[in-house]
């Protein structure tokens, strides 16, 4: 579904993107992990033809996304990290300006907002300013907006920056159900827990290049399955055992206080990565 | 041209939502010029053939025309840029630069047309009778259209709101004020008035004085706004083109 080959984009003397190869196949949930600054959001851009590359490939369903920028633009939505809507218009405005801009004829446009309406449970708040929705409701309705032109696939660039857990499980929720309707969906975070609850495929990417690549559990796997945390004069250390029974040998060693525990994504994301996701 | 119609629907929307502000808004400060030069200091000066309002209101209809036209896009495409991001919404829906610039020069048009009427509905009130022919509203919506795509030119390539009034301060300000808007141009210096009559609002002013005032059809001067018109036009296009290559 998604190629990229060779991708690399630099600002100025920053690289954003440094050579990048990733393949993601049709129906996947997948997320792009990093700390920020990483590149993931640039990719996106570069993906969503809001940004050119300056050197490397990249193909959506075959099409160029440099050259077809028509077709990728019709089977592609966004749902940026920042809050775009129109905060002038009501909900049902801006959902019918997207409708419009992406030229879809009035019948069918005016049938898959009330059924993006529902299925965001935003009917009732279709006559309501933009700007005077909550958070949630405003997520909810950049991914209604992004599924209006029925994309086949979906980049979502932090959806649930900023809302309370309750409101994230929500959104968590109407993902996977989009997902198994057969929508391939990219997703950036930089909140781990969101990556392993969502995503069947993870790459880690530092500095514009991807460190590891695999399902959660492959990524796991990778740097060993238990850790055993203690603490060395105020410094928390961090060892990794591929087998429970090295993890209890080490532990029994350490005199001071220890956890022995099963091996979670941010132990990969903190081994792999140059700094910490929260700064 | 169905991405043209999405982008002025928007801005029609908008523009209908809050009519009434933008009227009084756009009309606050010829309405004002009107009442402190020529109602009040110029109601017993004459200059050449008539009084003196008969000779400041296309001058101060064209500033109108001008401010309107170039803030209405500006401004709001500047923020839209920088601070709501909305902007980008348009860059990812498969629109051409060329629909895009045109459906925001559009809201600029509208603005800029809507506050020259206010104007002249003004100057009726005063008992001002001005010649108003085809050629008249021709030269108006030539000129809403050139400060339009100024407007969107400026707002594709300021970077910030602080340089965008600050632009509006040194440029557009003495621009409304120096362009043969009050006065005859002939009364300032030679190299001065040379330097103004380069400018695209002096133009305007000449133009619509002329069809109001003395009835003439002013053929070079509405040769000149046509040409600022095409220039910004295709430099606002161009100025969305490059924006796309970053």
């Amino acid at each position: 579904m998604i190629k990229i080959t060779g991708v690399t984009k630099r600002y100025g003397k920053i690289v954003a993107v440094n050579n990048l190869d990733l393949h993601i196949e049709k129906g996947e949930f997948f997320g792009l992990l990093g700390p920020n600054g990483a590149g993931k959001t640039t990719l996106i851009k570069i993906l969503t033809t809001l940004s050119r590359p300056d050197s490397g490939t990249l193909t959506i369903n075959g099409h160029d996304v440099t050259k077809d920028l028509v077709h990728v633009k019709a089977s592609v939505g966004l749902v940026p990290q920042h809050t775009n809507l129109d905060m002038e218009l009501t909900v049902w405005e801006n959902l019918e300006l997207h409708g419009l801009l992406f030229g879809l004829p009035k019948k069918e446009r005016r049938q898959t907002i009330e059924e993006l309406l529902t299925f965001t449970e935003l009917t009732e708040h279709r006559q309501r300013l933009a700007g005077s929705l909550s958070g949630g409701m405003k997520r909810r309705l950049l991914i209604a907006r992004a599924l209006l032109h029925r994309p086949r696939l979906l980049f979502l660039d932090e959806p649930t920056i900023g809302l309370d857990p309750y409101t994230r499980r929500k959104i968590w929720d109407l993902l996977k159900s989009m997902n198994n309707a057969g929508l391939t969906i990219l997703l950036t975070t930089h909140y781990i827990e969101e990556a392993a609850a969502l995503c069947n495929r993870v790459a880690l990417i530092d500095h514009g290049s991807i460190v590891a690549l695999g399902s959660p559990s492959e990524l796991k796997n990778m740097i060993g399955s238990y850790v055993v945390v203690y603490d060395d004069q105020g410094v928390t250390r961090y060892n990794f055992f591929s087998d429970r029974e090295a993890a209890v040998d080490f532990a029994r060693q350490i005199t001071q206080n220890v956890t022995i525990r099963e091996t979670n994504l941010e132990d990969v994301f903190l081994r792999l990565t140059s700094h910490p996701v929260a700064e | 041209m169905r991405g043209l119609y999405a982008v002025m629907w928007r801005e029609l929307l908008v523009l209908r939502k809050r009519l009434w502000k933008t009227l009084a808004a756009g009309s606050i400060s010829p309405v004002l010029y009107l009442t402190a030069f020529g109602w009040g200091i110029g109601r017993n000066v004459t200059m050449g053939s008539g009084n003196y309002l008969h000779f400041i209101i296309p001058g101060i209809i064209a500033l109108t025309v001008m401010n309107n036209s170039f803030s209405g896009v500006a401004t709001p495409l500047n923020i839209s840029r920088h601070y709501s991001k909305t902007f980008e919404e348009y860059l990812i829906a498969p629109v051409s630069n060329l629909c895009l610039a045109l459906g925001k020069a559009a809201g600029g048009i509208l603005r800029g047309l809507t506050a020259s009427a206010v104007v002249l509905v003004v100057s009726l009130l005063f008992k001002v009778h001005l010649h108003l022919n085809l050629w008249f509203f021709i030269t108006l919506f030539v000129s809403s259209f050139a400060f339009a795509s100024m407007g969107v030119l400026a707002g594709m390539v300021i970077r910030s709101h602080e340089d965008q009034s600050n632009f509006n301060t040194f440029v557009l300000l003495p621009m409304s004020f120096l362009s043969g808007t009050f006065f005859h141009l002939d009364l300032l210096p030679t190299p001065l008035a040379s330097f103004i009559k380069l400018l695209p609002l002096t133009h305007v002013a000449i133009a619509l004085r002329s069809i109001a005032t003395d009835q003439v059809t002013p053929y070079a001067s509405l040769g000149v706004i046509t040409l600022f018109a095409l220039i910004f036009f295709l430099a606002a296009v161009f100025s969305i083109n490059r924006y796309r290559e970053i």
